[in-house]
C-alpha cells in the first residue's frame, strides 16, 4: 500500500526509492516534504501534536491518490503522513509521485496535497511560547487552504 | 446512536463519543440539533460547517442523509493536515 500513516519518522531517500527503484516506465518523479514550523500566526511554536481519525485516515488518503490516478498518468504514488507529537523541523509528510511526463507528476503532487490538507482528517495542535509560559491551541483551518480546492 | 468526537469538539465537549437516544433511522439533521440541545454553549462550534460529519468513516456533506446506530457516525472540526 502506497499510503501509511505513523507516529515514526520517515527517510526521504527511502520514500524517493520507493517510485524510482526498477521503474522504467517514468520519467519524471515530483515530491514534497512538509515540516513544522517556528512561527504561525506571529507566535512562536514550540511543538505540534497531530491527531488523526485512524480507519477513516488511511480510506480518505487512499480515496484522493485514486482521484489523481483517475485525472494523471501516474506510476506510483507514495504518501507518508506522521501523527503524534512533533517538534519543530521535524518531517510531517511526504508526497511523491512518478509519472511519464513532468507536468503530471507535478500537478498530481500538489493536487494530492491540496486535497490531503482538507479532505483526510487530520488536526494540528500547536505549542506556542506565551510570555515565559507555554499554550495549547487547535490550528484553524486556512481559508488559503479551501481556496486552494477550487482550482481543480 | 453512538457518535465519535474528535479534536477541538471532542475536547470541548469533553468526550471522546456520545451515546444519543434517538428514533432509528435518524437524519444527520437530527443528531446535529440533538448535540447542540445537550451543549447550547457549543451551537456554533457544532453547527452545519463549522462540524463535519462523517458516516462509515466518508466525508459526508448532505445533513438529510438518514443513519442508523449500524452506522459509525463522526462529527469532527475541519481539517487541518499537511
Amino acid at each position: 500500500m502506497a499510503v501509511r500513516v505513523q507516529t515514526a519518522d520517515f527517510d526521504v531517500g527511502a520514500e524517493y526509492q520507493q517510485l524510482v527503484n526498477n521503474n522504467p516506465a517514468d520519467g519524471a518523479v515530483v515530491f514534497f516534504v512538509g515540516l513544522v514550523r517556528d512561527l504561525n500566526q506571529g507566535d512562536q511554536v514550540k511543538g505540534l501534536f497531530l491527531e488523526h481519525y485512524p480507519g477513516m485516515t488511511e480510506r480518505a488518503l487512499e480515496q484522493i491518490e485514486a482521484d489523481a490516478r483517475a485525472r494523471w498518468p501516474l506510476g506510483r504514488v507514495q504518501v507518508v503522513h506522521r501523527v503524534g507529537q512533533l517538534e519543530v523541523n521535524d518531517q510531517i509528510v511526504f508526497v511523491g509521485v512518478s509519472s511519464p511526463h513532468r507536468e503530471a507528476a507535478y500537478e498530481a503532487s500538489q493536487f494530492i496535497m491540496d486535497f490531503l490538507k482538507s479532505r483526510a482528517p487530520f488536526w494540528k495542535k500547536e505549542t506556542v511560547r506565551d510570555g515565559s509560559d507555554h499554550q495549547q491551541r487547535w490550528i484553524d483551518t486556512a481559508a488559503k487552504d479551501t481556496e486552494a480546492l477550487k482550482r481543480w | 446512536m453512538n457518535v465519535l468526537l474528535f479534536a477541538r469538539l471532542r475536547d470541548e465537549l469533553g468526550q471522546d463519543s456520545i451515546e444519543l437516544d434517538l428514533p432509528e433511522p435518524v437524519q444527520i439533521a437530527d443528531i446535529r440539533a440533538a448535540l447542540q440541545q445537550r451543549w447550547p454553549q457549543h451551537q456554533n462550534l457544532l453547527a452545519s460547517g463549522r462540524a463535519l460529519v462523517a458516516v462509515n468513516q466518508t466525508l459526508i456533506n448532505n445533513d438529510q442523509q438518514l443513519v442508523s446506530s449500524r452506522d459509525e457516525v463522526a462529527f469532527f472540526p475541519p481539517m487541518t493536515g499537511g
